[in-house]
């Protein structure tokens, strides 16, 4: 490989990952936080509903977030495709494999980046055909009006589809897998990028952890209240 | 005791190969897991059957020449020692042990259960030594180094290149001995001159030779005869992150 043009070295080639994946991380807590705004019940100045579209439509329009929306699909589309890279790699290094497979004492989430990561990578196609573009090119979603100004209501487009008990169950197992992915992701993206500072290091283990559990947790309370209508 | 083994046998590099199962009895608890196999060989010898190659050099732990995948693990079922430490009596009665050689694609099998480990000599050539003479013994305090890192950087130089790091690895990769082997100088002054230039070029080689990419399963750190941490593996990502945007050259061979 050393020999092509475009030769970068393994550990380029986890820097980029690991970056690109934490900016992910990042942005799936941005999501967390606002998709969980469309549980707010009505209130005296604010009708149910009302604040999750406003907040879509400024996530919608605002500039700086338009440029973070391609900045995200790049994310995402590096951190596939040299995750596909790597992984194909690793596969070809071991021509000949084991009879007995291993049995060492490691973190088990870490054998299975590449599985996880393709359940997320399916969940994602799905996802934004169900909700990004059809609030992107304004069908599929009907129209309500807050103060005489008009808002796509797809608080009721997400409401609507959660009335689909295939649909919550697909969403949540999707979440799991998520959690699985992030569990070893979060810490191992430091350690890619050498920062393991033996004093720090329990700290960003736990926070992994926490990040692991608090996301997918966090996106399955959504259509588990739209299902069961808690809220 | 007595044990079915099912062993790797392959007549040269170019042959396929297969399992070839023997059974082997009476063989005492306090015999050595090398010594059960020479055992082995001589009943194959008086047989007028061909021996089973293996890697031995020391026996003692120390050269990191002994190279066998047993029952899924590289040198056997225990921590931190390697194959020519595990004795019998770490087996039960009866049981069937399957011996396999390293399997890395850097790691071509020359015979049997030997596997050629020159890919490990070709990374240290690349730069995992200091370009200047020794000359004669200096003055213990002529170069103030802290304790600490004294201390980690012979950690990393326990390690006696065997290879079961490759040999655990998932992705088959050399990351923990090319990191030792980094990190060994890297702590030092002497070793901090080439610094640069020697983590891009051992990291080079050890992509051009074909061995996977790090994934931080840490089944390295694990199957380590010597024991030896991943962070050796971090501080090679930050010495290889620090060479590639400070350093002045770009090296990729
Ligand atoms: C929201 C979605 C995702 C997030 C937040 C995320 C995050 C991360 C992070 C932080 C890492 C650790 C990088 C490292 O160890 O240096 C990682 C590893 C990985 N990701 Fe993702 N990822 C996501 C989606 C995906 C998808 C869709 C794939 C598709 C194939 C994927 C494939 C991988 C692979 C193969 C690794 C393993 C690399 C390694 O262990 O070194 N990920 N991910
Ligand atoms: S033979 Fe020397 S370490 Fe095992």
């Amino acid at each position: 490989m050393a020999k092509s043009g475009i030769y970068q070295s393994s550990l380029t080639k986890k820097y980029v990952i690991a970056l690109a994946g934490l900016f992910l991380i990042s942005f799936l807590f941005v999501h967390l936080g606002i998709n969980l705004t469309v549980l707010i019940p009505e209130s005296q100045d604010t009708e149910a509903k009302e604040i999750f579209n406003k907040a879509a439509r400024f996530m919608m329009l605002n500039p700086v977030i338009k440029v973070f929306e391609i900045v995200l699909f790049a994310g995402f589309i590096i951190h596939i495709i040299y995750g596909l890279i790597l992984q194909i790699h690793n596969w070809m290094s071991r021509p000949k494999r084991y009879k007995v497979e291993g049995w060492s004492h490691t973190s088990p989430f870490s054998k299975f980046m590449i599985h996880t990561g393709m359940i997320i990578f399916i969940f994602l196609i799905i996802h934004l055909v169900d909700f990004y573009f059809k609030a992107k090119f304004f069908e599929g979603a009907e129209s309500v009006w807050y103060d005489g100004e008009e808002y796509h209501d797809l608080g009721a487009l997400i409401i609507q589809k959660f009335q689909n008990l295939g649909f919550v169950i697909f969403y949540i197992a999707s979440f799991l897998f998520l959690g699985f992915h992030l569990h070893h992701a979060f810490q191992s993206a430091f350690q890619s990028l050498g920062l393991n500072h033996p004093k720090y290091f329990p700290f960003l283990k736990a926070l992994s952890l926490i990040t692991s559990i608090i996301i997918p947790v966090g996106f399955t309370i959504i259509p588990v209240f739209i299902y069961f209508q808690i809220v | 005791m007595n044990f079915t083994l099912k062993i790797w046998r392959q007549k040269d590099a170019k042959s396929k190969g297969k399992f070839e199962k023997y059974s082997i009895s009476d063989i005492s608890p306090d015999c050595s897991f090398l010594e059960m196999l020479d055992i082995l060989n001589e009943q194959l010898v008086a047989r007028g059957e061909e021996p089973v190659a293996f890697d031995h050099d020391c026996r003692e732990g120390i050269c990191g020449t002994c190279s066998l995948y047993i029952n899924g693990r590289p040198h056997g079922p225990d921590d931190a020692i390697t194959t020519c430490q595990v004795h019998m009596r770490r087996f039960k009665d009866g049981d069937t042990i399957v011996i396999e050689p390293w399997r890395a694609k850097p790691f071509s099998v020359i015979k049997d259960l030997i596997v050629n480990r020159n890919a490990f000599d070709k990374i240290i050539q690349a730069g995992g030594f200091i370009s200047v003479d020794t000359g004669g013994i200096p003055d213990a305090n002529a170069i103030p180094i802290r304790k600490e890192k004294a201390d980690q950087s012979m950690d990393a130089a326990s390690c006696i290149g065997c290879g079961a790091c490759v040999a655990a690895c998932k992705n088959a990769s050399a990351m923990l001995f090319v990191a030792a082997k980094v990190s060994q100088f890297a702590l030092l002054p002497q070793g901090r001159i080439e610094a640069k230039e020697r983590v891009q070029k051992m990291v080079a080689k050890m992509d051009e030779l074909g061995f996977g990419n790090c994934t931080n399963t840490y089944a390295c750190e694990a199957e380590c005869p010597k024991e030896i941490s991943v962070e050796h593996i971090a501080r090679m990502n930050r010495e290889f992150f620090g060479a590639k945007v400070g350093g002045r050259k770009n090296i990729k061979k």
